[in-house]
This record gives structure tokens, sequence and C-alpha cells, in this order.
């Protein structure tokens, strides 16, 4: 193949074409991406938020709250999807499991550091004015933490967003299954498909960014909206 | 003599193991490691090695003109948020028109997100020097260029080499994606194996092992190397 060959730009004006043309069936595409993601998202969540919480809450258990996420960064999303489908069959299952796991380690992570972080001196005032500890973890810890909790939240979301893509090479539908299928879709279905993943998974971090920004205490709002970057915040 | 029943073609060698598709044939893992599983893993490895290189030099190059001129450190960021955003298989697919289905379109998508990594880790860490330490070093007479050589730089390392860790590590796990553009590195395998109506768990557990164990022994390399360029930071960085 020449260069003359594959230098096409012109293809994405196909692929919007594509997009114009299939917009019911590419919204149907995203919802079923958006329904296998929530429900990943919704078990991590169930999973690693509380238990992230409680060992900030204790100062316990950093080595496995910060591990987790080491360890879910090493295992590839693909090869999580591939083990699931061979312990769970093919279909919604398989990639719900595994893109949960891909899940937890973020938020588990985030949610240990934040509430682990906040100010001692903060909570003990807060013991000396007669709180329990109920309420130490509900007025304080949980407010103050927040911004860096829900980070964790965001990059797990966004995480799966994107990886539900992958679902596709086992059932799980979505977006994928147009990317992974170019003798049906052509070149410009591929590229419209890939155009409304990456519109998809954008729009779920600018969500997720405003809601940080609304459960941001109105005290921390100008220190954490300033830094963008994700990256920075995870710890290894 | 029995002549009831299907012809099952036996294409000869396969083990009773593959045909019923047990939980780990280690038989076709020997018979196929020379001919599947070391090719890839030595292409997965060249994917990482180049991707992770090329996007340090463009890292650090960029990291020192951000260290110079802070304007340059916003709109780079923002950049790298709204690319990290970006799948990774649609990200191999965007780039097709430009560079057709090759391995420069593979290095240039993961050059990118090691760049969103890196990046910002050079720049923290470049500014992580103390500054009563960097004040004596002016007191001292130390010229700007001198003390980035010899202070900045040094005390950056540590913190350097824990992006270059995730980096390494996530260029790894991205890597395997790579498979759905063009048949290359580790994801292959894996991809070839589930596209058949009975995956063959063997090629799948072999693949994704070879993957992980890449991925530890890469960061356990980074941590030995760390431990050599700076011994002051055996506690964490």
């Amino acid at each position: 193949m020449s260069l003359a060959d594959e230098f096409r730009p012109g293809t994405f004006v196909q692929a919007l074409h594509f997009i114009a043309g299939n917009v019911g069936f590419l919204a149907g595409k995203t919802l079923e991406q958006l329904e296998l993601s929530g429900a990943s998202i919704a078990i991590a969540l169930a999973l690693a938020l509380p238990l992230g919480v409680v060992l900030g809450h204790l100062h316990r258990g950093s080595a496995f709250a910060i591990g987790a996420s080491i360890v879910g960064r090493a295992l590839p999303s693909l090869v999580l999807i591939g083990v699931f489908l061979t312990v769970l069959g093919i279909g919604f299952l398989n990639n719900m499991v595994a893109l949960a796991v891909l899940a937890i380690g973020p938020i588990l992570t985030n949610a240990y550091v934040a509430i682990n972080g906040v100010d001692r001196d903060l909570v003990e005032a807060a013991r000396a004015m007669g709180m329990s500890d109920r309420q130490v973890l509900a007025r304080i810890e949980l407010p103050l933490g927040a911004p860096l909790l829900l980070t964790g939240v965001r990059i797990a979301a966004v995480t799966v967003v994107a990886t539900a893509t992958i679902a596709a090479v086992d059932g799980g539908g979505g977006l994928g299954d147009v990317i992974v299928n170019q003798a049906s879709y052509r070149l410009q279905g591929v590229l419209g498909a890939s155009l409304c993943v990456m519109a998809l998974s954008a729009a779920v971090w600018l969500a997720l960014l405003a809601l940080q920004a609304l459960a941001t205490p109105r005290g921390l709002r100008a220190a954490t909206l300033l830094e963008l970057s994700d990256y920075g915040k995870e710890r290894l | 003599m029995t002549a009831a029943g299907p012809v099952i073609p036996n294409f000869g060698g396969a083990s009773s193991c593959v045909l019923r598709n047990g939980l780990f044939c280690l038989g076709w893992v020997r018979q196929h490691w020379s001919d599947t599983l070391a090719p890839a893993l030595v292409q997965h490895l060249e994917l990482t090695v180049i991707a992770v290189g090329l996007g340090f030099a463009i890292a650090l190059a960029g990291g020192l003109a951000a260290h110079r001129y802070r304007r340059a450190e916003q709109p780079f960021s923002v950049v790298s948020a709204l690319l990290y955003t970006i799948p990774s298989l649609a990200l191999f697919q965007l780039l097709v028109p430009f560079t057709g289905i090759s391995l420069t379109t593979i290095e240039i998508a993961l050059v990118a997100y090691t760049l969103v990594i890196l990046f910002p880790t050079i720049v923290v860490a470049l500014r992580s020097a103390p500054p009563e330490v960097l004040e004596a070093a002016r007191g001292m007479g130390l010229t700007p260029r001198q003390i980035l050589v010899r202070i900045e730089l040094p005390l950056a390392v540590p913190a350097i080499v824990g992006g270059l860790r995730i980096a390494v590590v996530s260029t790894i796990s991205t890597g395997t994606i790579a498979a759905f553009l063009m048949p290359e590195g580790l994801g292959h395998p894996i991809i070839f194996a589930l596209s058949e109506p009975h995956p063959f768990k063997t090629e799948i557990y072999a693949a994704g092992a070879l993957a992980i164990g890449l991925a530890l022994v890469c960061d356990a390399t980074l941590v030995v190397a760390r431990a050599l360029l700076a011994p002051w930071s055996r506690r964490g960085a």
C-alpha cells in the first residue's frame, strides 16, 4: 500500500455522513454501551466505595487499598474480558464482571486516600466538639474527601466506558460492535462509531467533572478545579 | 468396526486436551511457544519499548520547556486530559486515514497515551526540589543550568521513574488492544481465540499470563533501576 493510498482524511467526511444516516442505530448502540458500563460501575461502587471509606476512616489497610489500583493497572482489559469469558460464558455477565474488576482499583484507592488524608487536626477538633464517629465521617471526612474520592469515580467511569468498546469481541454489544466489524460497516462506519465513542467518554468525563464541582465544599472549590489532569492525583 | 457417527477430521497433533478445550493444555503451549507465543511476546516488548522510549524523550523535552516557560503547561494539560478520555480502540481507528493500518499508527497512539502520564509527572517532579535547597544552590553561585542539572534533575529521578512505571504498565495493557488493528503483540492470540465459536482457553490464559508477567517484569526492572539511579529513594517515591 503506497502512502497516497493511506492518507485519506476525506474518510472523516464519509464518517460524518455515516453518523448522520444512522442516528437511531448508533443511539441504540450507545445506550447498550451505557447499560453495560452503568451496571459495572454500580457493582464496583457498591463493593469498593464503602470499603475504601471505612479503611480510610480507620487509617488501616493502606497497602491493600493502594495496591488494588497498582494490581488493577497491570491487568490488561482484554485479558480480563478473555478470562471471564472462559469462566462465565459469552454475553452481558462476563463483560460486566470484567469491567467491574477494572473499576474497583481507582475507586478503592482514591476513596481510601481521600478519607485517610483529611487533616487530622480537623478530625480532632470535631471529636473535641463532641461529634460521634459517624458524625465525623458524615460531616467532616466525607465532604472534605469528596473531590478526591470523586476523581477516583471519574477515572473508573471513563475507563469502563472506554473499555466497554472492547467488550464487543465477546457479545458485549455497544459501539464496539461497529468498530470491530469493518467488513460490514467499512472504514467510514468504523470511524463514525469511533467518533461517537470518543464523544461518549468525553461526555461522561465532563458530566462527572460537573458533579465533582457541585459536591466540592465551597471553601475547596478554587483549589481543586484548577487541576484538570487526573494523573497527578493517583499515587503509586 | 463401527461405521456410524460423524467423521471428525483429525488434523494431526491435537491432543485430547486441545480437542475438549481443557482448562490449560501445557502440551499446546510447548508446541506453539516458538511459532505463536514467543514472537507475540517479543513484538509486544518492542511495541512497549519504542512507545515508552519515544514518549519519555518527548515528555522530557516538553517538561523541561514547561519548567522554563510556565505558560507552556496549561494548554498541554488540557489536551492530555481530553486525550486520556479517548478509548484506545477508537484512537487506533481514528489514525487510520492518516497513517494507514501500520505500526506507525499503533505507535503514535501508544506514545500519545504515555505523554498523558509522563508529561505532568516530569513537570511536577522538576518542581519538587525544596526551596531552601534551591536557595542554598543560588547562594553557592550555581547558574540556573547548573541548578537544573545538578539539583533539580537528580532530585526528580525517583518521581520520574514512578511515572515511567505507570507508563510502561499501561502501555503493555493498551498494547493488547493494538491487535484489533493488525496481528501484532500478545493481544493477537487472545483476539484470535475469542473470535472462535468455542474460544480456546489455553491460548487466552497463556497470552494473558505473558502480558501480565511482562508488565510485572518491566515494573520490577524499573524499581531496580530507581534503586541504582537514586539510592536515597529506597522508601517510596
